[in-house]
């Protein structure tokens, strides 16, 4: 791992600091909430899980005096506006019906997951409000153990239902909202991996482990950096078999395990916020391509695979492979490689760099590519242009008029 | 005009201080070629002295590696890599941000390590040193637009060199709904270029052109021979080619100057 300094700064600024989320301003601002909050938040969850191993009532009152009401009171109002954020961002994807939204990937799982999640958190939020709520009535109605602590700017305005109740009653609903708020964070917490929200762990190491080079600068394959070597080296015997070691001799992609870690990290860290397709001059114009659509077949395929080696032992053929039975060619030969979709990514995914794998799977191993691109091809290898031309005619421009 | 070789200039016993990479757009395209002639008319103004490789030059290879040919790339490559090599070249500047690209960030691994420049970012420089000037009276008060070729801007963050040129001219610099970072590609990268575009509702150079013509200019700026021809193309489509040309920031500074 080259660069260290490098990329913790390019951690601390766009996964921490969200940089490239707000980039889309509306969006962007929803999401800093919800993740302050998500983040915020965390801190009292410290104090539920003591307290309810110990057996304690706001074990941390004590000790931070007048600050602990101003935390109580904090977490409170994040807890309120990630409700609210929430709720705009359902609003945003179900009503207003956002394009990106709605691309022929968003369609089944895609779409129940990010629904899913929305309700998810409007529910322990509720809870949580919920739960102070009621405990804001006991320490008010001096029962046994609810000793008086925090403030609650926001759940007070909640106490109103709950006045009837007796203090056996209100304990119970207390100590209710209270397991089903932990549980409910024990069962996001299980349902993230099978998630688009498991960015909320993987977008630190993906922006960490993010490309830091120049984006025009595509890696140099090393299985042809070898073999273009060997042939220009006179010293080596040509017929010598190619490839001595177990290494594979490969060129390109056509399945996800001939892609590297990065890449399929990348796969689990997409969000599917359909940014990189909003962006894509191909998917704009109406072509079969979506970078999204890229991320998340490499992430179907990889759990197909998992599935299988799991099942086998090793990977057992399946017949199947992400060329072609995910990806078409069609989508791969639309891209124009330029990046839009990497810039835009606000977690530092690159899906031009499966493509370009995939690409070269197709050429190199296949022959597969357009027509056109056979000529153009053959032109260079020809006479050095991609055109027609004589190469002794490279200069003929200087005289022209 | 005269161009001169490297294998000229060496056989004299001097070394120009830069490599003039012309491209294979820049030496056969039509369009282009003009692009190339004025860029030398900027580079004789200056006085700086420059070379080009003529024959010896072949294509980097950029559209065999975008499109999937690594192989050929890396041959090709190789290939002029051994030639810059043996002229001990240090500096190149390039009109097409393809080839800049390519030489810039590509070839270094593969041994060929030379400090490259974009032909505007050259410009600024010789315009720093002194070397010479804009007098900006022939585009005053024109209405330019600039597209920002991704193998430029994205891909290598060269965003405000170009606009800087334009502002010399004293004409009104025009800003596109995509621009900088969110530039909307021409269509071009990628190896589109020399192939028919897959089945959509439109093409990706309409889409562009017509971001540009939104911003009612004079004149649409390119800075990359691709991007002139899908722009070009583009006013053409649109029967807009009357009132509004395509050209290339070289051309402009180069007709500026009455060159
Ligand atoms: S690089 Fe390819 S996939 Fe990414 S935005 Fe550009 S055209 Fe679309
Ligand atoms: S790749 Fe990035 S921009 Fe695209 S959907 Fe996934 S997270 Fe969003």
């Amino acid at each position: 791992m080259d660069r260290p300094k490098k990329r913790w700064l390019n951690m601390l600024r766009v996964a921490f600091g969200q940089s490239k989320m707000v980039s889309r301003p509306v969006s962007g601002t929803l999401h800093l909430i919800v993740y302050i909050g998500f983040i915020i938040i965390n801190i009292e969850l410290l104090e539920i899980v003591l307290d309810g191993l110990l057996g304690t009532h706001r074990i941390l009152a004590p000790y931070l005096g007048s600050f602990y009401s101003f935390l109580i009171a904090s977490f409170e109002v994040l807890a309120a506006l990630v409700i609210i954020s929430v709720i705009l961002f359902w609003t945003r994807r179900n009503l207003l019906k956002i394009n990106r939204f709605w691309n022929s990937e968003m369609k089944g799982w895609p779409k129940k997951d990010a629904d899913f999640i929305l309700y998810f958190e409007i529910i322990l939020m509720s809870l949580f409000l919920l739960m102070n709520a009621t405990d804001f009535l006991l320490q008010n109605s001096e029962a046994p153990n609810y000793v008086k602590a925090g403030f609650f700017p926001v759940s007070q305005f909640i106490t109103p239902f709950f006045t009837s109740f007796s203090i056996q009653t209100l304990i119970l609903f207390e100590r209710t909202f209270w397991w089903l708020h932990i549980s409910g964070i024990l069962i996001f917490l299980n349902y993230l991996y099978y998630s688009k929200h498991l960015h909320i762990l993987l977008a630190f190491p993906n922006t960490f482990f993010a490309n830091l080079d120049p984006k025009g600068k595509f890696v140099n394959n090393k299985t042809v950096k070898k073999e273009v070597k060997r042939m220009l080296d006179p010293n080596i015997d040509p017929y010598a078999s190619l490839e001595s070691g177990s290494e594979s001799s490969k060129f390109g992609a056509s399945d996800v395990l001939d892609l590297n870690w990065v890449q399929l990290m990348n796969s689990y860290t997409c969000t599917e916020c359909g940014r990189c397709t909003s962006e894509c001059p191909a998917n704009q114009t109406g072509k079969l391509l979506s970078p999204r659509k890229i991320m998340m077949d490499t992430r179907d395929r990889l759990e197909e695979v998992g599935a299988n080696i799991t099942l086998n032992g090793s990977f057992k053929d399946d017949g199947k492979q992400l060329l072609n039975n995910y990806i078409s060619q069609e989508e791969l030969w639309a891209c124009t490689s330029c990046n839009a979709c990497v810039e835009a990514c606000p977690v530092g995914i690159d899906p031009l760099s499966i493509i370009m794998d995939m690409r070269q799977y197709l050429v190199m191993e296949q022959s597969s590519a357009p027509g056109d691109l056979n000529n153009m091809m053959s032109n260079i290898e020809n006479n050095g242009a991609p055109w027609p031309f004589n190469n002794q005619d490279r200069l003929l421009w200087a005289n022209d008029n | 005009m005269h161009v001169p070789t490297l294998a000229e200039i060496t056989a004299e016993g001097k070394k120009p201080e830069v490599l003039f990479w012309v491209g294979c757009a820049g030496s056969f395209d039509d369009r282009a070629k003009k692009i190339s002639k004025s860029f030398v008319k900027i580079l004789q103004k200056a006085s700086i002295s420059f070379a080009v490789l003529g024959t010896e030059e072949s294509c980097t290879g950029d559209p065999a590696k975008r499109a999937g040919n690594e192989f050929l790339f890396q041959m090709q490559a190789m290939a002029n890599i051994e030639v810059l090599n043996s002229y001990s070249v240090t500096k190149i500047v390039t009109t097409c941000p393809h080839c800049f690209n390519t030489l810039k960030n590509e070839y270094p691994d593969l041994g060929g390590k030379y400090e490259v420049v974009h032909h505007t970012q050259l410009i600024n420089d010789l315009l720093k040193e002194g070397r010479f000037s804009i007098s900006g009276s022939y585009y005053k008060g024109k209405r330019i637009t600039y597209h920002d070729p991704c193998y430029l801007g994205r891909a290598n963050q060269v965003y405000e060199a170009p606009r800087k040129l334009i502002k010399k001219l004293d004409a009104e610099l025009l800003e596109m709904k995509n621009c900088k970072e969110k530039g909307l590609c021409c269509g071009a990268g990628g190896a589109q270029m020399f192939k028919e575009p897959e089945k959509g509702n439109k093409d990706v150079n309409i889409e562009r052109t017509e971001q540009a013509l939104k911003t009612n200019p004079d004149i649409i700026a390119a800075a990359c021979p691709f991007c002139n021809t899908m722009m070009s193309d583009g006013v053409k489509n649109k029967e807009m080619d009357e009132n509004i040309e395509v050209k290339d920031i070289a051309e402009l500074i180069a007709s500026a100057e009455g060159m």
